[in-house]
C-alpha cells in the first residue's frame, strides 16, 4: 500500500487519510532473544474502533507504546493523524491520548486538577478547561469526588479518570491498553457505554485486550495477535467464520475405569463422523501447550488452574446449522468407553477462533 | 472531535513547558511546610550544633560559624536541588508512572527532564534563602557574611550550586531503582554530605592530603570553595580558576547522562 506522507501537500489532496497506518513494525527489548512485536502490519480508518486482541505478551502494549511514541521501534513505520510519529513525535502527541494499563493519574493533584492540568499541558487553559473539565467529570460520574485526591479512587473510578483526562485535549485517536482489566463487570459495562458513545460521535479507538467478548463487544474490526505476530485481521463475524463451524459442543471425557483398551483418538474419529458436524478438535492437549513468552499478568489474579486430571480429555466439536446433537455425541462418547463428564454448547466466539490458530487459550 | 488545537505548534511547546512548572509550583505549595521541615532541619542543627553550641561552650572558635555558614548554605541547596529531582524520578519511573501523562505532553521528553532540574534548582534557592534567614536568627547577621558587595557573588555560586543538585539528581533518578532508594542514601549522599568541603575550608586539608585530593571528586566542594571564597575572602580558598570550571562541568556532565538516562527511561 502506499502510505500516506506526512507533507500538507499530501494531506489535502488525499481526504482520506487513515488516522492510523503501521507498517512492518517490528520491537526487539535489549537482552531479549525475540522480537516483541514481529512484523505487524495494519490499517485504522477515521471513526473506527480497532482492538489488538491477544494473551498476555503477545506484544499489544508494546504496539500500543510505538503508536504513542513511548517505545522506539526497532523497524517500521509509524503514522497517526497523519503524522510520522517516528520522526516527529512532538506533533503526534498533539492528536492522540492514551489510557495505561496500570493507574498512571498524578497523585499529588486532585482528580479535577488531573484534569486541568493534562488540558494545560496540550495548550488549554482558563475557562475552556475548566468548562470541559466539569463536564467530563459529570459524564463520568465524578463530581462528588472531584476536590479528592486521586490516591483515594478506587480502581473502577481511576479509569474513568484516566479516560476523562484523556478526552480534554480532543483527541482524534484515543488508545486503550487493556481498558476494563481487573474491573468489576459494572465498572466495565460503564466503560463499554461510554466507550461506545465516543466513537458514535467520532472519536477513532484504538484498544488492546485479551478479553474476546469486550473484543466482539466494542470493536469493529480486531487483529488477533501471538507472539508479536498478527495472526488473523477482520470484523468479529469475518474471524468467526474462520472457524471450522459456527456452533461448538465441548465434551470432557474420562476414560471409564472398567474399560481399559479406549482410545482418545478413537473417540476423536467416530465424533467427527456424527452427521453436521464440520470439524473435530482435542482441547486439552493444545490448552497445555506453554505460551512461552507470556508474563504474569499484571494487575489480576490468574485464572484458577485446569484440575490435574490425567485421565480426563476435553473435545471440541464444530458443525454448522441446527444446533449440534447433544444426545448423539453423548452415546458416541459412552459406546467408546469413556464417562461423559461435562458437555457445553455455544456459538463460536474469537476465543474458539484463537485456539483454532494458535492450539491454545487466551489466558 | 477534530477541533483544532488552538495554540500553533511552536507556542505549544512553550505552554507545555509553562505548564509542568505550574503543575510542580502547586505540588511544592500544597506541601510546603513538608518541604522546608524536610530539607531546613538538618543544616539548621548542624549549624546550631557547630556554629552556636560548640563555640559557646569553648570547643570550637567563634569563628568557625562564619566559615561554616557558607558550606551550609550550599549543601543546603545541593541537596534540596538533588532530592528533588532524583527522589520524584525514582519514584516516577520505578513505581508510579505518574510522569507518563507529562512525557505525552506536545513537547520533546528532554524538555520534560530540564524543567524537572530546572523547577528542583529553583528549590533549592529557596530553601537557601530560608537558611540565610535563619542562619541570621542562630549565629547572628554578623556571622552569615552577607553583604551588599557580594550579593551578586553569592546569588551567582548559589545558582551553579542548584544547578549541580539539580543535574546530579537527575542522574540518579534515573539510574536508580525504586527498591535501591535507601542505598542511595546511605552509600551516595552521606558521603557528599562530609567530603564536599562544607565544615571545613578546603586549604586546611593541607596536611591530610589524601583526604583533600579525595573532596576533589565531590562536586560540592567546589560550591563550597567558591562560596566560601566570596563571602569569606580573606581566607585561603581554592581558587576560582578551578572552581568555576569544575562547576560547569559537573552541571554538563551530569545533565548530559542525566538526560541520557531519562531519554532512555522516558522512551523504551
Ligand atoms: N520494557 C521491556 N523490556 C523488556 N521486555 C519487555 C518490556 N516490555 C515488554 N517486554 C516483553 O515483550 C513482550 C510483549 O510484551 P507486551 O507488549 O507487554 O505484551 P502484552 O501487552 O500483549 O501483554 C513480552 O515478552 C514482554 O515480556
Ligand atoms: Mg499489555
Amino acid at each position: 500500500m502506499s502510505a500516506p506522507s506526512d507533507t500538507a501537500a499530501d494531506r489535502a489532496a488525499e481526504p482520506a487519510i487513515p488516522a492510523i497506518v503501521v507498517e512492518s513494525l517490528v520491537k526487539r527489548y535489549p537482552h531479549r532473544p525475540t522480537n516483541a512485536v514481529d512484523g505487524i502490519s495494519f490499517t485504522v480508518a477515521y471513526g473506527e474502533v480497532f482492538g489488538l486482541l491477544g494473551p498476555n505478551g503477545a506484544g499489544k502494549s508494546t504496539t500500543i507504546g510505538v503508536l504513542t511514541t513511548r517505545v522506539r521501534p526497532t523497524a517500521g513505520h509509524v503514522w497517526v493523524a497523519g503524522v510520522n510519529a517516528l520522526r516527529r513525535p512532538v506533533d503526534a502527541k498533539r492528536w492522540i491520548a492514551v489510557v495505561p494499563q496500570a493507574n498512571n493519574l498524578d497523585r499529588s493533584l486532585t482528580a479535577r486538577q488531573n484534569l486541568l492540568f493534562h488540558a494545560a499541558y496540550h495548550g488549554i487553559g482558563g475557562r475552556q478547561a475548566a468548562q470541559r473539565a466539569d463536564s467530563l467529570l459529570r459524564q463520568f460520574g465524578l463530581e462528588d469526588r472531584a476536590a479528592d485526591r486521586v490516591d483515594r479512587y478506587s480502581g473502577g473510578m481511576a479509569q474513568r479518570l484516566m479516560i476523562a483526562r484523556a478526552l480534554m485535549h480532543e483527541p482524534r485517536v484515543l488508545f486503550l491498553d487493556e481498558p476494563t482489566t481487573g474491573l468489576d463487570p459494572q465498572a466495565r459495562l460503564f466503560v463499554w457505554d461510554q466507550l461506545r458513545r465516543l466513537n458514535a460521535h467520532g472519536l477513532s479507538l484504538v484498544l488492546t485486550t485479551h478479553d474476546m467478548r469486550e473484543a466482539e463487544e466494542l470493536c469493529h474490526r480486531v487483529a488477533i495477535v501471538d507472539h508479536g505476530r498478527m495472526l488473523a485481521l477482520g470484523s468479529p463475524d469475518e474471524l468467526k467464520r474462520m472457524a471450522p463451524g459456527e456452533n461448538t459442543l465441548s465434551l470432557a471425557v474420562r476414560l471409564d475405569s472398567a474399560q481399559t483398551g479406549a482410545q482418545p483418538e478413537g473417540l476423536l474419529a467416530r465424533l467427527r463422523e456424527l452427521p453436521g458436524i464440520t470439524g473435530a478438535e482435542r482441547e486439552d492437549a493444545v490448552a497445555s501447550a506453554e505460551g512461552g513468552t507470556a508474563g504474569p499478568p499484571r494487575g489480576q489474579a490468574s485464572p484458577p488452574a485446569p484440575e490435574a486430571d490425567p485421565g480426563r480429555v476435553v473435545f471440541r466439536l464444530y458443525g454448522e446449522g441446527d444446533p449440534l446433537l447433544v444426545g448423539a455425541a453423548a452415546r458416541v462418547v459412552s459406546d467408546a468407553g469413556f464417562d461423559l463428564v461435562d458437555i457445553r454448547r455455544g456459538r463460536v466466539t474469537l476465543e474458539d477462533v484463537f485456539i483454532h490458530l494458535t492450539g491454545r487459550g487466551l489466558r | 472531535m477534530t477541533a483544532a488545537s488552538p495554540v500553533p505548534a511552536r507556542n505549544l511547546r512553550w505552554a507545555a513547558l509553562t505548564a509542568l512548572f505550574r503543575r510542580d509550583i502547586v505540588v511544592t505549595g500544597r506541601e510546603l511546610w513538608a518541604f522546608l521541615a524536610q530539607v531546613l532541619l538538618q543544616p539548621l542543627a548542624t549549624l546550631f550544633i557547630f556554629g552556636r553550641v560548640l563555640p559557646g561552650i569553648g570547643m570550637a572558635s567563634p569563628q568557625y560559624a562564619r566559615i561554616l555558614m557558607p558550606g551550609i548554605l550550599v549543601l543546603t541547596i545541593v541537596l534540596t536541588a538533588l532530592q528533588s529531582t532524583a527522589m520524584p524520578l525514582v519514584i516516577d519511573f520505578g513505581w508510579t508512572k505518574e510522569i507518563e501523562d507529562r512525557l505525552l505532553a506536545p513537547l520533546p521528553v528532554a524538555w520534560v527532564a530540564l524543567e524537572k532540574v530546572l523547577f528542583a534548582a529553583a528549590r533549592g534557592m529557596v530553601a537557601g534563602a530560608m537558611m540565610i534567614g535563619l542562619g541570621i536568627v542562630v549565629v547572628g547577621a554578623h556571622s552569615v557574611s552577607l553583604t551588599a558587595a557580594n550579593l551578586g557573588a553569592v546569588a551567582a555560586y548559589a545558582v551553579l550550586a542548584a544547578l549541580v543538585g539539580g543535574s546530579v539528581g537527575l542522574t540518579l533518578g534515573t539510574l536508580v531503582q525504586p527498591q535501591q532508594l535507601n542505598m542511595m542514601f546511605a552509600l551516595i549522599l552521606t558521603p557528599m554530605l562530609f567530603t564536599g568541603c562544607t565544615q571545613y575550608p578546603w586549604a586546611s586539608l593541607n596536611h591530610l592530603r589524601w583526604f583533600q585530593l579525595l573532596t576533589l571528586l565531590n562536586p560540592i566542594t567546589y560550591a563550597s570553595e567558591g562560596m566560601r571564597a566570596v563571602m569569606m575572602p580573606g581566607l585561603n580558598h581554592l581558587n576560582a580558576v578551578y572552581v568555576l570550571p569544575a562547576l560547569g562541568a559537573a552541571i554538563a556532565g551530569f545533565g548530559w547522562i542525566g538526560m541520557r538516562g531519562f531519554a532512555r527511561r522516558a522512551v523504551g
